[in-house]
């Protein structure tokens, strides 16, 4: 048992080294934004840059909106799912794993193909750029779904709050959404990850995104990329962090399990 | 006109129905169980009158109100369900207020009206509590406060006591049947436990698959079983095959030995003869009382009750009498007579689907 344990954080120490090894390299080539000493320049640079606050910026914007457009869609599925239709969670199931399998450059095409044309023309509006966001982050956003409402008792409560003589909304914003807040947030922080740093959608649909930002600084510049890779590095961290906060204080107080 | 009327209720899934010609009538304040094996389609017919299921056929009225196709939540019916299904994002007293505040009362009603019902079930401490933070007896508790609050037609209980365990369950019952007769309201409560029905309940309904078997107190149930379905779900029964000697008479044969039944029989000549183990005795009765010789084989402590079995002839059969500290018992082995009032006899043809102590304790065995 303790030569097994012993050999478990042998392991846990070679996988932390093959993260956290070019993490270091990376962090200390930012370092070295100004010759011959170690300082942040690289850094004050990329803050400096009004094109890393303007693409930022539009991509925080996207990831807002994808957030809304997403959940609203999908909370209610996930949830007509589990009460009405249950025979329709694989087909749903399946179509989830979709964005994994098709790549983004194909749903780009398809999306460039069909819209660009009357009576379609949206290849210009950002509502096109939104809905292939909403596409992306379907499963993340399903899984979270489907996750917490798996985890409360969905037919008892809606029942009981019937019995009541609630409604629909109020049985949603009072009962349903409060009891699956860890869940939704988590689904919000995955798709803010997912669209802040996309590429492909952006670049083909021609937006000033954060994404092919990144990717233009990274061919022109040296320094600065690695400054940006930690930046978002260390934001997709904190968001990881702020999920497991949030869930475990909500564990704490008002989730807990039944006795 | 009672107070809530089903009238020839249907529930088809499909071709199979699950509930057939449910008709039944409940007077305001009455409290009806309605009892039965799992799949009778006792929960599907709560759930009708809740409004979680449509019926495919029937009418279901409340004070004279058709409301089979009324929404749930419009129909001022009260439900508490088995996981308790309490709010886990709201304290007890926010769990009361919420049907309170979806009715609009007004603030002040609703504070003195959550107090009120706090004090119902003696929770007046534990308000502010979560559900995680209680065991399940007051879980319960609050889920029927919550379901009381907003003052019901009718409350509808969904076996709330199976997942509590044995001493819980027996104070809970009291307490549910106290807070019944307090506030004088029309009561459902679906139960596969026959303890609870007979020991609540002024009527009881016996289902099974789907069809009513019979509607009767407690008493009458338990006593008069009208099929062999009931005689063999409520309590427990010795059954004998017998053949019948004299049918006007009431005389039968059971392992050779004469038997007589309280009044003329039908459906010979085979028939079954059942017999409640409280009604036998080992001290002689009635000079018209019957008697049948056997051999003492085994004494089995239940607690309260000890069940002796009896060997009459090729059969067993189980006699229950009180436990108590001086109980003088024959031997183990030595002969004995069972005695039983011819009252206690319950006729049936012999294909009737009987489920009696032997095959029980054969199981068990």
């Amino acid at each position: 048992m303790r030569a097994r344990r012993g050999w478990a954080w042998l392991w846990l120490f070679f996988g932390f080294l093959y993260f956290f090894i070019p993490l270091l390299g990376t962090f200390i080539f930012s370092l070295h934004g100004k010759r011959g000493v170690l300082s942040f320049a690289a850094y004050h640079r990329v803050f400096s840059d009004p094109q890393f606050l303007e693409t930022f910026g539009f991509s925080l914007q996207m990831a807002v909106l994808t957030i809304i457009v997403g959940l609203c869609l999908i909370i209610p599925t996930v949830i007509w799912i589990h009460l009405r239709a249950p025979w329709a969670k694989p087909v749903v199931e399946t179509f989830s794993l979709l964005p994994f399998v098709i790549p983004p450059i194909v749903l780009v095409f398809g999306l460039i193909r069909m819209y660009s044309s009357p009576p379609f023309q949206l290849v210009s509006s950002r509502l096109l750029l939104v809905a292939g966001y909403v596409v992306l982050s379907f499963p993340y956003i399903y899984r979270s779904v489907d996750a917490g409402l798996r985890a409360i008792d969905l037919r008892g409560l809606t029942e009981a709050a019937q019995s009541l003589g609630a409604s629909w909304g109020t049985i949603m914003f009072k009962v349903v959404l409060p009891n699956m807040r860890v869940s939704l947030l988590s689904a919000a922080f995955l798709t803010f990850s997912i669209v802040i740093g996309e590429l492909t959608l952006a670049v083909m649909l021609a937006w000033p995104a954060f994404g092919p930002y990144m990717a233009l600084v990274g061919r022109d510049l040296a320094y600065e990329p690695a400054a940006l890779a930690i930046l978002s590095f260390l934001l997709t961290w904190g968001l990881i962090g702020l999920i497991q906060f949030a869930s475990r204080r909500m564990a704490g107080s008002a989730l807990g399990g039944t006795h | 006109m009672a107070f809530l009327e089903l009238n020839g209720v249907v529930k088809r899934f499909g071709k199979n129905a699950v509930v057939d010609g449910f008709s039944l009538d409940v007077e305001e304040g009455e409290f009806v169980s309605f009892l039965g094996g799992s799949g009778c389609g006792k929960t599907t017919t709560l759930r009708m009158i809740a409004g979680f299921e449509t019926p495919t056929e029937g009418s279901i009225r409340i004070n004279g109100d058709e409301i089979a196709n009324v929404p749930p939540n419009k129909r001022g019916v009260g439900m508490v369900f088995q996981n308790y299904a309490l709010f886990p994002n709201m304290t007890v007293r926010k769990n009361i207020e919420f049907g309170l505040k979806v009715a609009k009362w007004r603030p002040v009603e609703i504070a003195k009206r959550i107090e009120e019902m706090l004090s119902l079930i003696h929770m007046e401490e534990l308000g502010d509590r979560y559900p995680h933070q209680m065991s399940g007896g007051q879980q319960q508790r609050a889920s029927l406060a919550r379901a009381l609050a907003v003052r019901p037609k009718v409350l509808l209980l969904d076996e709330p006591l199976s997942a509590l365990d044995a001493k819980i369950r027996a104070m809970l019952r009291t307490e549910i049947r106290v807070i019944q007769k307090q506030t004088g309201i029309t009561t459902i409560y679906v139960t596969h436990d026959q303890e609870e029905a007979l020991s609540l309940s002024d009527r009881i309904v016996v289902m099974q698959s789907g069809k009513i078997e019979q509607v009767g107190t407690p008493f009458e149930i338990y006593n008069r079983p009208a099929t062999p379905f009931v005689a063999s779900f409520i309590g427990n029964l010795n059954i004998l095959e017998a053949t019948v000697v004299d049918a006007g008479l009431g005389l039968l044969s059971v392992e050779g030995q004469k038997v007589f039944a309280a009044g003329p029989v039908t459906g010979g000549p085979s028939v079954k003869l059942s017999l409640r183990p409280e009604m036998l005795s080992l001290e002689p009765g009635a000079p018209e009382a019957n008697a049948l010789a056997g051999t003492l084989d085994s004494v089995v402590f239940l607690g309260s009750i000890v069940r002796l079995g009896i060997g009459v002839g090729t059969r067993e059969i189980f006699l229950d009498r009180f436990n108590a500290p001086h109980l003088a018992l024959p031997a183990v082995g030595s002969r004995v007579s069972v005695a039983f009032p011819r009252q206690a006899c319950l006729v049936t043809a012999s294909d009737a689907p009987l489920v009696g102590l032997g095959a029980v304790h054969a199981k068990a065995v």
